[in-house]
């Protein structure tokens, strides 16, 4: 056992950014926290020269965020990061909720198989920041510490930084500038844009534990247990036996005086209930707040992450809906940079993820409000949803300590094309793309993998087929690979065929058609962040180019 | 004993609707419960309640599973 030593980034003097008049980047970044950098390793990913300015020289003090959920870890397998990801954090799928002493309540977010990724994986956030900025630079994004952005000017095609530094003051431009900067966020302030929403008058202890412990890799949370009555408790196992605790204080507890050791300590022993050792690697107080800004772009400047929205941290829609806004965003911002799309398709960015936002959101104000009850009717309805819940399986339903980070359903982004025909099952345009697993067809050899990796970054077309497409067909999916928007076809087919100049899928045991519905025909269009975008029940190219430049704003 | 009429599996529903996580009904029909008492005395809620049970108990009309309900909540305390 043993504490987390924050690695130390290099400083490196900015000579080469220093230069009158100001240089002009394409794009930076402010802000090396974990969304900044998926959005660094994203643009690379889409061939952009990316600058990341970030005011420290290490990861995150403390483990702050904890869960990753699914999609967080699709998204981080396209970005290059999700196999160390997973492979130091702790897989889980199952939660528990207890009343008092007695479990009343159990989920498991991924209750169907045929998933490469678990429903969660529990990581400290400074770990996940090691293996992003590790994969930044290995991929040539140029990270700056200690570089504070200190003044941001906003003009109507640029904007232009002021950045303090150990060695001075310089400006600098960007044609694009992507905010990163956290929940306080420097940027929005100092351009006084706004966010609202709602403070919640509550207070929570939370202490990373070092200890040995065989509980199951499983969230626990309590409702009233015996070693600390009246108020809720949580529990995660992190990696390297790190154990996240949550204790709920009530909005009277005194902050300076709760996060003394001494005060910490005996609430700990309560809870562990027996005098097995532990150390403290972190503790901290926290209140929260559910708010974000009205508008995510303005103008060259795009907001992601907390910068752009908060949440109560029961369901982890932090950090997870932060690489959502990542994923959405870099695409749409590198076809825009290329001139393969307009600069409206960036107004999109916004209202998908706004969207995205307020249902983050309403599902954590829904649970905040049934874990601490505002009133007392409230909190007659919370207890007796517990004790039917003994007993009835929609009282169990009901029970809402946290309804933990799923992606959202895009069915109102306007990049989607209508459904003209009828489909079974939930992979409606605008939906994240359910995985499955598949074998892949390569030299005759069939290989298993998985559906998700064999898309993204760019657009896909899925083309369900039990035999070889016809010549027209054929010749037209090999032309789209070299279209001014390229689309890369995916023949997925129930057994091995050889189609020429095409990749295959071979889905041998119809996950894909039954989540798909995928009858012999069906088309899907898929966006380079994993949505389906239009689909239909035969192959047409002219209605697949009117679907992609829909999707793309041409 | 007679098979039970009282459905206690999860049933909140929306007809036109779509809900693409099986919480979110659920969840929707406990946020308007809980809105509902908003700003309201405790002396008011309770008289609230009431009239909402008696509604929904003329809508469900069956006494057979009005009893069984009765039996229900009584049981769970």
């Amino acid at each position: 056992m043993g504490a987390y030593v924050n690695p130390i980034y290099p400083y490196k003097a900015p000579t080469d950014l220093k230069a009158t008049p100001p240089l002009r980047k394409p794009l930076i970044v402010i802000g090396a926290g974990p969304v900044g950098l998926a959005a660094a390793v994203d643009a690379r990913l889409q061939g952009l020269d990316v600058l990341v300015l970030d005011d420290d020289k290490t990861v995150s003090v403390g483990s702050r965020a904890v869960c990753y959920a699914k999609r967080s870890l699709e998204v981080l397998d396209r970005l290059g990061v999700a196999d160390p990801a997973c492979a130091l954090g702790v897989s889980w799928n199952i939660g528990r909720t207890f009343l008092e002493e007695d479990e009343v309540y159990q989920f498991n977010l991924v209750p169907d198989a045929g998933h490469k990724r678990p429903g969660m994986i529990n990581l400290q956030q400074y770990h996940i920041e090691e293996m992003l900025i590790a994969r930044a630079l290995e991929l040539g994004a140029d990270i700056r510490w200690q570089h504070k952005v200190t003044a941001v000017t906003r003009h109507d095609d640029h904007v232009t930084l002021t950045v303090e530094t150990p060695d001075g003051t310089f400006d600098i431009e960007a044609d694009w500038l992507v905010v990163a900067d956290g929940a306080r966020s420097p940027v929005r302030r100092h351009l006084g844009l706004d966010i609202e929403g709602r403070v919640f008058q509550d207070r929570f202890l939370i202490a990373d534990v070092i200890m040995k412990a065989d509980y199951p890799a499983e969230r626990w949370f309590w409702f009233d247990p015996p070693f600390h009555p009246n108020q809720s408790v949580l529990l995660h196992k992190q990696s390297n036996n790190v154990w996240r605790i949550d204790f709920q204080l009530g909005w009277d507890a005194d902050p300076e005086e709760e996060k003394k050791p001494e005060k910490v300590i005996p609430r700990l022993q309560a809870m562990l209930g027996d005098d097995r050792p532990f150390e403290l690697e972190w503790v901290s107080i926290y209140t929260f707040q559910c708010r974000r800004m009205t508008d995510f772009r303005h103008g060259r400047v795009l907001f992601v992450g907390d910068a752009a929205h908060q949440v109560s941290p029961f369901g982890a829609r932090g950090a997870n809906s932060g690489f959502q806004d990542v994923d959405d965003l870099m695409w749409k911002l590198a076809l825009v940079m290329k001139g393969q799309a307009p600069d409206k398709l960036l107004d999109t960015y916004a209202l998908d993820r706004q969207f995205a936002a307020d249902e983050n959101i309403m599902n954590s104000t829904r649970s905040t409000d049934f874990i601490t009850p505002k009133s007392r009717t409230s909190k007659t309805f919370r207890n007796q949803v517990l004790a039917l819940a003994k007993h009835h399986p929609f009282a169990r339903k009901l029970v809402n300590s946290g309804r933990l980070s799923v992606p959202s359903f895009l069915t109102s982004s306007l990049l989607n094309t209508p459904d003209a025909e009828a489909f079974e099952g939930h992979m409606v345009p605008g939906a994240p793309m359910d995985d499955a697993p598949v074998h892949r067809v390569e030299q005759g050899a069939g290989q298993d993998a998985w559906l998700l990796d064999q898309v993204g970054n760019h657009f896909s077309c899925l083309l369900f087929a039990d035999a070889v497409p016809s010549a027209e067909v054929l010749a037209q999916l090999q032309a789209l690979q070299s279209g001014p928007l390229p689309v890369v076809p995916l023949i997925v087919a129930p057994r091995a065929i050889e189609v020429p100049g095409l990749k295959v899928v071979v889905d041998a045991q119809s996950w894909v058609t039954k989540r798909y519905d995928g009858k012999a025909g069906t088309t899907y269009l898929l966006r380079p962040d994993q949505h389906v975008v239009a689909r239909w029940r035969s192959f047409d190219n002219g209605k697949l180019q009117q679907a992609l430049a829909r999707a793309t704003c041409n | 004993m007679p098979t039970p009429l009282l459905k206690t599996d999860p049933n909140f529903h929306e007809s036109g609707r779509r809900f693409f996580r099986d919480f979110s009904p659920g969840d929707d029909f406990y946020e308007a419960l809980i809105d509902a008492h908003n700003g309201l005395s405790d002396e008011q809620s309770e008289a609230l309640n009431a009239r909402l049970i008696l509604l929904l108990a003329n809508h469900i009309g069956d006494l057979r599973v009005l009893r069984e309900a009765l039996q229900a909540a009584k049981a769970a305390a």
